[in-house]
């Protein structure tokens, strides 16, 4: 039996009583010393002298015990619960923990304030009249279409790399040949799809830089590319598509919020 | 996957590092409570690390935004409120754990040969760590901060002669502003982390080398097993103290996860109420106390009286009380290391030391006349503040705990040392 075999310290001591360790009763469940947790099986250079069948084990006693506790068995099915229960455990602590990190990259309550639906009051908008507005930091267009301009629409459709824009970005609502909630009212994000420089606004019917095919529409003057007053993005251009439009609503007949699509508050 | 790993290892010895500092590492099989605190030092370094590099991704370090950008932190960041409360709990929590480091190496004779370049280098770490904590705490820029501030660096103006540019230097300005709060924050965030990760690394490159004491102050080096070469009462760090130390580590957050979210500001210890009043340098508050961990050494301070028309005694003594640690490997002289072994002079003495280091701490906190005054007809006390009175003494006793061990150490009665550990 195992503990005849271990003796007491010179000092008189009996291991058995050791403190620091668990028991002094042969435990099938006591782990080795040198089978280490993790420790590559096939990593023959970190083979400890341990092994079920190897007496020669230096400190260990010829059982194969550390000290004169534990018989030498290890319950592997006990070992892989017991690691995968930390790990698992563990992992949920880890998870808890890096949430609020991670989540404190999102915009805070400032952004959001700051990034905020913009209020535009349309009361005093003249045909064929823009204005801009800003809405998170970017120049927002609200133009008042003229009839002449919304008839002009569907003429310019073979001209334009993606006439039924299903290529860019709109609200569901405005994905139509006016690219609007009202036809009149037109609202779009003034940024030119190619490298973001802001189109100039260029109404005029012919003219002399832009040609006789030229029905009203937007000019880019970085690359020249065009976009009709629908702003979708004429072919050979190098702006890949249609200018994008936010999301916005009617709060009435003379107030649109921009930022805010029909769902939201 | 051992591909892989071969791969490495013919580039870069991962695998020869796992087994020398870590499977194959042999530390004591007996190591007690007061072994969990290196690791848990570590763990808070990582953590204040981490929630500080996340709070100065908001903090703004200028005199008209600071203040508000933490409490933009607090309820404007997602989350802010988590991380500012972790940073400003480990804080506390780092000391708690730093001084019971310390005291683990008064108990067992830690820092004796040959020990004694790690002890210097851990007392290295603790100045580091309060230069840290120091300067971390202007950035809040409340009225603790500021003037908790104001105060320490008008210690070093007390230097003589060259004590007024000295404080201008340090200040970058006539008094603490905007400039002082600049070049803090990029000692905070930047110099003293890097100067603190430098000197752990150091600290746990000199253990391994000489390897850990133990409770029985017995060095386990000195027996080992003829055919393997390892120390007969070692076991190997992984996978005995790796286990051992998860558990510290889970209990360790148990503890700090009620702080965080039940008791963050400490009973005022922690997070202290007059630091979310906005600083104003035209209006000192009734009560200046530094934070909980330097008032053992704020009080001693406090307790010095100026001679000489010189405020500089009492720094020099404060000075004083924290470089005379560095000196304990040579100011010990008992044949044994732990206090297991040692006699009734070394336990009275360190108890002193204990009951001085912690009532000077409560002292630190509270006004001078927390205890009134002596009445007149005291001789030689007379009318003197009794907290005053008692701080003198008991940074008297402080002080006797290291300048009499060369004597109380050497004819202690000691009992025998074991041979082998006794956990």
């Amino acid at each position: 039996m195992a503990f005849s075999d271990v003796g007491l310290w010179e000092n008189g001591a009996n291991p058995l009583y050791f403190r620091g360790l668990r028991t002094a009763r042969p435990n099938p469940h006591c782990f080795q010393a040198d089978e280490a947790i993790g420790v590559p099986a096939a990593n023959s250079n970190s083979q400890q002298a341990f092994d079920a069948n190897d007496k020669e084990t230096g400190s260990m006693a010829p059982d194969g015990s550390v000290d004169g506790v534990g018989d030498g068995i290890v319950d592997r099915k006990k070992r892989r619960f017991l690691i995968g229960a930390t790990a698992a455990v563990g992992g949920v602590g880890v998870v808890a923990a890096a949430v609020p990190l991670g989540m404190s990259f999102w915009p805070s309550e400032r952004a959001k304030a700051a990034g905020a639906p913009v209020e535009v009051d349309i009361t005093k908008l003249e045909p064929g009249q823009k204005i801009n507005v800003e809405w998170r930091g970017k120049v927002v267009w609200v133009i008042n279409r003229t009839p002449t301009m919304l008839k002009d629409l569907p003429k310019l459709d073979p001209q334009l790399a993606d006439p039924n824009s299903n290529y860019s970005i709109q609200p569901a609502d405005c994905k139509n040949e006016n690219r609007s909630i009202k036809p009149e009212i037109f609202v779009a994000v003034g940024i030119c799809t190619h490298l973001g420089c802001s189109p100039t606004f260029r109404p005029d019917i012919a003219p002399a830089d832009l040609g006789p095919e030229w029905l009203g529409g937007f000019f880019c003057p970085c690359h020249q590319s065009k976009f009709d007053l629908a702003a979708r993005v004429y072919k050979g251009v190098p702006a890949p598509t249609n200018l994008t439009i936010p999301p916005y609503k009617y709060l009435s007949d003379t107030r649109i919020l921009v930022g805010a699509d029909a769902k939201s508050a | 996957m051992q591909r892989i790993l071969n791969w490495i290892d013919d580039r870069f010895p991962l695998t020869a590092l796992w087994k020398s500092q870590v499977s194959e590492y042999y530390a004591p099989k007996n190591f007690n409570f007061w072994y969990f605190m290196g690791s848990l030092a570590l763990v808070v370094l990582v953590m204040q690390l981490i929630t500080g590099i996340f709070l100065t991704m908001s903090y703004k370090p200028d005199a008209t935004k600071a203040f508000e950008s933490v409490e933009y932190i607090m309820r404007d960041v997602a989350g802010g409120w988590f991380i500012r409360y972790a940073h400003s709990t480990g804080a506390s929590a780092f000391f708690i754990v730093v001084y019971l480091h310390m005291f683990r190496a008064l108990l067992y004779g830690s820092y004796r040969k040959p020990r004694e370049l790690l002890w210097i280098v851990g007392c290295f770490i603790y100045l580091a760590l309060m230069a840290e904590a120091f300067f971390g705490y202007l950035l809040p820029w409340g009225q603790m901060s500021y003037w908790g501030a104001q105060v320490i660096v008008n210690l070093f103006s007390t230097v003589p002669i060259i004590g007024d540019d000295l404080g201008t230097w340090i200040r970058g300005d006539y008094t603490v502003s905007d400039v002082t709060l600049n070049r803090f924050f990029a000692f905070h965030v930047a110099a003293v982390p890097l100067v603190l990760l430098l000197l752990v690394v150091v600290h746990l490159m000199a253990l391994h080398e000489v390897g850990s004491n133990n409770p029985d102050g017995v060095e386990i080096k000195d027996r080992k097993d003829p055919k393997t070469g390892h120390p007969i009462d070692g076991i190997p760090f992984h996978p005995y103290y790796t286990v051992k130390d998860l558990v510290g580590v889970v209990v360790f957050l148990a503890f700090f996860s009620i702080v965080l979210f039940f008791w963050p500001d400490g009973g005022g210890y922690f997070l202290e109420a007059n630091n979310f009043v906005p600083a104003n340098p035209l209006q000192t508050p009734v009560h200046i106390a530094p934070v909980w961990y330097f008032t053992p050494f704020y009080a001693m301070l406090r307790a010095v009286p100026s001679y000489f028309n010189s405020q500089f005694w009492g720094v020099l003594v404060m000075g004083a009380a924290v470089v005379i640690l560095f000196f304990m490997p040579w100011l010990d002289r008992s044949p044994v290391k732990s206090i297991r072994y040692r006699g009734p002079l070394y336990k009275g003495w360190l108890a002193a030391f204990v009951v001085s280091f912690l009532v000077l701490g409560y002292l630190g906190v509270v006004p001078v006349t927390v205890w009134g005054q002596f009445s007149e007809k005291v001789p030689l006390l007379g009318t003197a503040d009794k907290a005053t009175v008692v701080a003198r003494v008991l940074t008297i006793v402080y002080f006797l705990f290291f300048l009499l061990m060369p004597w109380y150490t050497a004819r202690d009665k000691t009992k025998p040392v074991p041979e082998r550990v006794t956990g």
